[in-house]
């Protein structure tokens, strides 16, 4: 016990004795940490709207006239069983008509002659993955109570290849960025050891074992990190806070803003965690070839 | 028969450096409580001998003992206790850097995890004895050469080791403070410790009248434990 506590006294004293080379690992730390987590978030944060505009397209399939509510039912449990289908909402002829009304509210002349009558009940298909739509439109096609199906395929196939492109470029990139990360601070870490070079074969040939010359730098590791992913976190949050009003002009209907504040909380646990984790393991590794003295 | 227990032994020794022979086979007993120095030009090979002593070189050849851990052998986890048992005074002081004068003379103290009352003592009466008490607080850098090497040197012996190798100590010092050293080192003799010192100070070596062992090119050229036995063996 009295050797950790003289073991996280001796990490304090080294980063307060060092001011300059403190500041100037926490800060490179810090900025990695800072550009990886935006990338993370914007990353996630792009695939909720992809998700939004993936949710989007759907399948109208009209109902032939006379088709009883049984087929109909039949038909419903068909396309949930396929697994496929995120919702399927019945429209019945009478909420039909109150949408063509709400469409054409402006134009009088439209809704003089339309009863609920002459417009078919559907069914609104959408699906959890959008290259599902696809094999729903031709299963619905087939059936015999269904007498149109409107499904725009080339903008759907469109809207696919795009939105699968995009998430591909960001998790390269985003993989990238973190590769990138654990590489800067490893080196900014056994920069600051091979600085203290002299120091740990001096402290290994008056004797000390290698716990006790290892431990006071894997400590301050792990204290750069954690001060890197506090920080970090900090000035995520007031940008995202300060870019908000932006966003949610920019973004209208796509429900991603405000941001669940929880976000940042995970965000931080993951940063820390890979601060201390990166932290401990770079100074143990660091460490290890001046030790063999 | 020998009844002397060896302390320390250097058996059929030697050290090479990419080819270059730094020593060659030493054979070389030194007892306990003895106080030895180590003479001869630079280069001779007096600073691998000595790190040969605390393991921080291996021989390329032959067998080191001290008492009864054979040195070639020794594991990794026991460098520790070797080198607590045996203290060195580097000829470039070794200081740490960061630490103050007192945090360094207290280190090998620290990292047997003795309390900080015992620490905080022994470290105070041995800055008092190499008079550096007034310079505790300041860093390695803040001190002169003198007062670096005096800090060193109670690095070395606050732990009252069995073995102190001290490498050039008086080096840096003008007279006085040589003599002072030397005192120094004759009292840690007096209480038990074996001194192995390298030096290139003849005025000394020789005013002690203690054993003087040579070292030229690597091996050794003359030892005066044995002169004087051959000469007594000569007159009896």
């Amino acid at each position: 016990m009295k050797t950790i506590s003289r073991l996280t006294k001796t990490t304090f004293q080294r980063i307060s004795r060092n001011p300059y080379h403190s500041v100037g690992a926490v800060f490179v730390m810090f900025l990695t940490f800072f550009v990886g987590g935006i990338f993370i978030l914007i990353s996630v944060g792009s695939n909720q709207v992809l998700n939004y505009f993936e949710s989007r397209p759907q399948i109208d399939a009209f109902f032939k006239d006379g088709s009883s509510q049984e087929d109909i039912d039949t038909l419903e449990k068909k396309l949930n069983d396929t697994g496929l289908v995120s919702e399927i909402r019945f429209i019945s002829k009478e909420e039909a008509l109150e949408i063509y009304k709400e469409r054409n509210k402006d134009d009088p002349l439209l809704l003089e002659f339309v009863s609920a009558d002459i417009l078919p009940a559907s069914f609104q298909i959408s699906s959890k993955k959008i290259e599902d739509l696809d094999q729903l439109a031709s299963i619905v096609t087939k059936e015999e109570i269904v007498e149109n199906v409107v499904y725009q395929r080339d903008l759907v196939q469109t809207l696919s290849n795009w939105t699968k492109t995009i998430r591909n470029i960001g998790i390269v990139v985003v993989v990238f960025l973190l590769i990138t990360s654990v590489l800067i601070t490893l080196i900014v870490i056994s920069l600051n050891i091979s600085l203290h070079k002299d120091e740990i074969e001096t402290m290994r040939l008056v004797g000390a074992t290698e716990f006790y010359v290892r431990t006071p730098f894997i400590l301050e590791g792990i204290f750069y990190g954690v001060m890197a992913a506090v920080l970090a976190t900090v000035f995520i949050w007031l940008l995202f806070y300060w870019v908000s009003p932006f966003l949610e002009g920019f973004l209208a209907d796509i429900p991603i803003l405000p941001i669940d504040q929880r976000v940042f909380l995970y965000l931080f646990l993951a940063e820390g965690a890979t601060g201390i984790i990166i932290g401990a393991l770079g100074s143990y590794t660091a460490t290890r070839k001046y030790l063999k003295v | 028969m020998n009844l002397i227990t060896a302390m320390i032994e250097f058996k059929e020794v030697s050290k090479r450096y990419n080819g270059q022979t730094a020593l060659a086979d030493i054979d070389l007993i030194i007892e306990d409580s003895e106080f030895v120095f180590l003479m001869g030009p630079s280069g001779a090979g007096k600073t691998t001998l000595l790190k040969l002593l605390i393991r921080e070189e291996l021989p390329t050849h032959g067998r080191i003992l001290i008492d009864d851990l054979e040195l070639n052998i020794l594991p990794q986890s026991k460098l520790p206790n070797l080198r607590r048992k045996v203290a060195t005074i580097f000829q470039d002081f070794k200081l740490l850097p960061q630490k103050t004068v007192f945090e360094n003379v207290a280190f090998p103290m620290e990292i047997l995890g003795l309390s900080d009352e015992e620490i905080s003592r022994a470290a105070k009466d041995m800055l008092e004895v190499v008079r550096l008490k007034e310079k505790s607080h300041h860093f390695p850098n803040q001190l002169s050469g003198g007062e670096t090497q005096r800090a060193a040197i109670a690095r070395a012996m606050i732990m009252r080791p069995d073995v102190l190798l001290a490498d050039e100590p008086t080096g840096n010092l003008d007279s006085q403070s040589a003599w002072e050293v030397m005192q120094l080192l004759g009292k840690l003799n007096e209480l038990g410790t074996t001194i192995i010192m390298a030096t290139h100070n003849q005025d000394i070596s020789s005013s002690l009248g203690n054993r003087q062992i040579e070292i030229t090119d690597g091996k050794i050229a003359k030892d005066t434990k044995n002169t004087k036995a051959e000469k007594q063996k000569e007159k009896s």
